[in-house]
């Protein structure tokens, strides 16, 4: 009789299992692009040269990281190197859509976020190695990138933690009436970290003129988005009453375009906003991942949309320019981030004195012992 | 001399800081409409508007990290925990952001935020809400942590809390925040961050005491003079950077020491304290260390186990007793 019913107990599970989201019950992939924008870059208020300049930002950040990944595979630094191929839509939309002094922050992806904000493949490529001609000065490493003075205000390594920074960051704007606007970036596991809705909420009811941007990529770590979340990550907004909107990641223009449009509504009626943008990582999580969690035919698919394939096909389907010029850019970023590579093996460490140095602003402090 | 309540004291700091830095801004909960939950920012909504007095929901950490925010941005936020028991939802992003984001930028920010509230026990309000926070947060780098006792330690250790351009936690007391106190008139009165101060003078034993066990020290020091036992009592006020050299001048006067903290035994101030005073005088102590501390129990709710479990002036009196071999 125990025995009988034990057999007709279903089994017991938790977490939702296997990879893909599921639309109309079946199972397709981690995530669904919207369609990107049909838009010509003259439409959008984009030069030509801008286009080229895009692709030349792209394929920067693309190459930069390609040639650290192996750099860290010879041993040249350590550390955690979590790599944003993939992405690089999402970064250089942004950069070009919001205004110089317009505050961005985000997780610890962030190679790709400062590489767009100033900092140089020089000083990226010294602080992922450690040195003191880093970003940061050696101190924060892939993680940390920073460049404050041109409001770039760092990767940041807790899930989650950057997001009410990125709040704080626009209370004072406001607070000061500066009309600048904030973007804080954060991943799709950041969307269950309780002080998003903390944020959200005290943002929504004090009219922050933040933006809330997740870069879904279709995972956190290696638990794809429906086994980490309910529901679709752009309907947290609805619980705050705040604007929203689901964009294309892999598609610089789409990602231009939608946010140049929703910088100028927060800019005008300080309001924050929340934003899904779906795009894809090709590597691991970080580069201890083996990737078991996902299929070959899932990441092959969207390599088939890379974002930096994409506008190269527009800049020469136009004829913007021709494969001689797209060569020559191509040849030019590598000679920019062998160079990056050299800068950072020749530098120095930060002195043994660096060990104390801007744990406070003072430079007497009784350290105890 | 003026005669202030703690509270008095504490929201004078925070008038005076306030009417001369238009970028420093007070939120937390219930500090601009409800007055303060404990009437410290009674009155300045009134007078500073709903600009620079911000009341927030319940979500310590969201409302921590958006003063960090801020903070980085150019402004200097006075964050009110209803008490610090509360801000442990917030210690990511106190330990995590507030007190490593200049470190790991290499100095590209500055953090000048000051994050108070009452701290550690205040009656029978059961194990949640009765915890001494200022060893923890002391054993982060990065962070400044001022426990006082008295309102013009209050009033000039905050105004200099506000005006520090790193995080530092100001904790005080509900039980204490009727407490009066002479607070100078002086202009512009502050006190420097990291001074002990030597409260009574005494020859037999220092008794180092911070916060409201520096009341409980007091009461144990009367009672002891009447048996003719002399004790000084040095309230290190800061915690972090704590001010050893005055410990370790006073031990090497008395050449005995009892250290009385309202945290849990382990690790906290009482321990440090010991360490510290065995390392730099060791050949002037003529007996152990002793150091009266809660038990390492949570904080109970009835009332005779809340009595026994809250350090005393007996507990003080009997420590000297060991010092002094009078026992």
């Amino acid at each position: 009789m125990a025995d009988k019913k034990k057999e007709e107990q279903e089994e017991v599970q938790f977490t939702p299992s296997g990879t893909g989201i599921r639309t109309n019950g079946q199972v397709v992939r981690s995530t669904e692009l919207p369609s990107p924008t049909r838009k010509k870059h003259k439409s959008l208020g984009l030069s030509e040269e801008d286009v080229v300049d895009m692709f030349e930002l792209m394929y920067l950040q693309r190459r930069f990281e390609e040639r650290a990944m192996q750099m860290y595979q010879k041993g040249k630094f350590g550390g955690f190197l979590h790599l944003y191929m993939g992405q690089e839509a999402i970064s250089t939309g942004t950069a070009y859509a919001l205004n110089d002094d317009d505050d961005i922050i985000t997780a610890y992806r962030d190679h790709g976020w400062g590489l767009v904000r100033g900092v140089s493949p020089k000083a990226g490529m010294a602080e992922l190695y450690g040195k003191v001609t880093g970003c940061s000065q050696g101190k924060g490493g892939s993680m940390h990138f920073a460049n404050v003075k041109d409001h770039f205000w760092g990767g940041h390594g807790i899930v989650g933690g950057s997001i009410p920074l990125g709040g704080g960051i626009a209370l004072a704007n406001k607070y000061k009436q500066n009309g600048r606007v904030t973007a804080s970036f954060l991943g799709d596991g950041a969307v269950d970290q309780g002080v998003l809705h903390e944020t959200m909420n005290m943002s929504q009811n004090w009219n922050l003129p933040c933006i809330f941007a997740v870069e879904n990529n279709g995972y956190a770590m290696g638990t794809a988005v429906h086994r980490h979340s309910v529901g679709e990550l752009v309907d947290r907004a609805k619980g705050f009453d705040m604007k929203s909107a689901v964009i294309n990641g892999m598609d610089v223009f789409t990602v231009y375009e939608k946010m140049k449009e929703v910088a100028e509504d927060v800019r005008e009626h300080s309001n924050p906003w929340f934003l899904e943008i779906r795009t894809y990582r090709y590597r691991g999580h970080s580069m201890s991942d083996p990737m078991k969690y996902r299929t070959k035919d899932e990441l092959r698919e969207y390599e088939e949309l890379d974002p930096i394939e994409r506008i190269k096909g527009y800049l020469l389907d136009n004829d913007i320019i021709d494969e001689d010029k797209v060569e020559d850019i191509q040849d030019s970023v590598e000679d920019t981030v062998m160079e990056a590579i050299d800068f950072a093996e020749e530098s120095d460490f930060p002195d043994k004195s660096h060990l104390y140095k801007d744990v406070f602003v003072e430079d007497d402090y009784p350290f105890h012992t | 001399m003026a005669e202030l309540q703690f509270r008095e004291a504490i929201r004078a700091a925070i008038d005076e800081e306030m009417q001369q830095d238009s970028t420093i801004f007070v939120m937390g909960e219930e500090v601009a409409e409800y007055d303060g939950a404990y009437k410290v920012t009674e009155g300045l909504l009134d007078k500073y508007g709903p600009k620079r007095m911000i009341d927030t929901p319940i979500s310590e950490l969201g409302f921590a990290g958006m003063g960090v925010g801020a903070a980085m941005n150019g402004l200097r936020p006075i964050v009110e925990f209803m008490t610090f028991n509360f801000a442990v939802l917030a210690a990511d992003q106190i330990l995590n952001h507030a007190s490593k984001i200049r470190y790991m930028t290499g100095g590209q920010v500055k953090i000048p935020i000051v994050f108070r509230g009452p701290n550690a026990s205040a009656g029978q309000l059961s194990a949640t809400h009765s915890v001494s926070y200022d060893s923890m947060y002391a054993h982060f780098p990065g962070l400044k942590v001022i426990y006082t006792s008295e309102p013009e330690d209050a009033k000039g250790l905050l105004k200099s809390a506000i005006r520090d351009d790193n995080p530092v936690l100001f904790m005080e007391s509900e039980q204490m925040y009727g407490l009066k106190g002479e607070v100078s008139d002086e202009e512009d009165f502050t006190i420097p961050i990291g001074k002990a101060k030597v409260k009574r003078e005494g020859s037999d034993v220092t008794v180092v005491a911070h916060g409201k066990m520096y009341h409980v020290a007091k009461q144990a020091a009367s009672q002891l003079e009447k048996e003719d036992v002399d004790i000084e009592i040095l309230d290190p006020r800061t915690v972090k950077p704590l001010d050893i050299e005055a410990i370790v001048k006073s031990v090497k006067k008395t050449n005995r020491c009892v250290i009385v903290d309202e945290a849990h035994p382990f690790g906290g101030l009482a321990a440090e304290v010991g360490y510290l005073i065995q390392r730099e005088a060791f050949d002037y102590l003529d007996a152990p260390v002793q150091r009266v501390t809660l038990p390492d129990t949570s904080a109970p709710f009835a009332k005779n186990l809340f009595d026994e479990w809250l350090p005393g002036a007996n507990d003080v009196i009997e420590a000297v007793n060991t010092v002094t071999y009078r026992k």
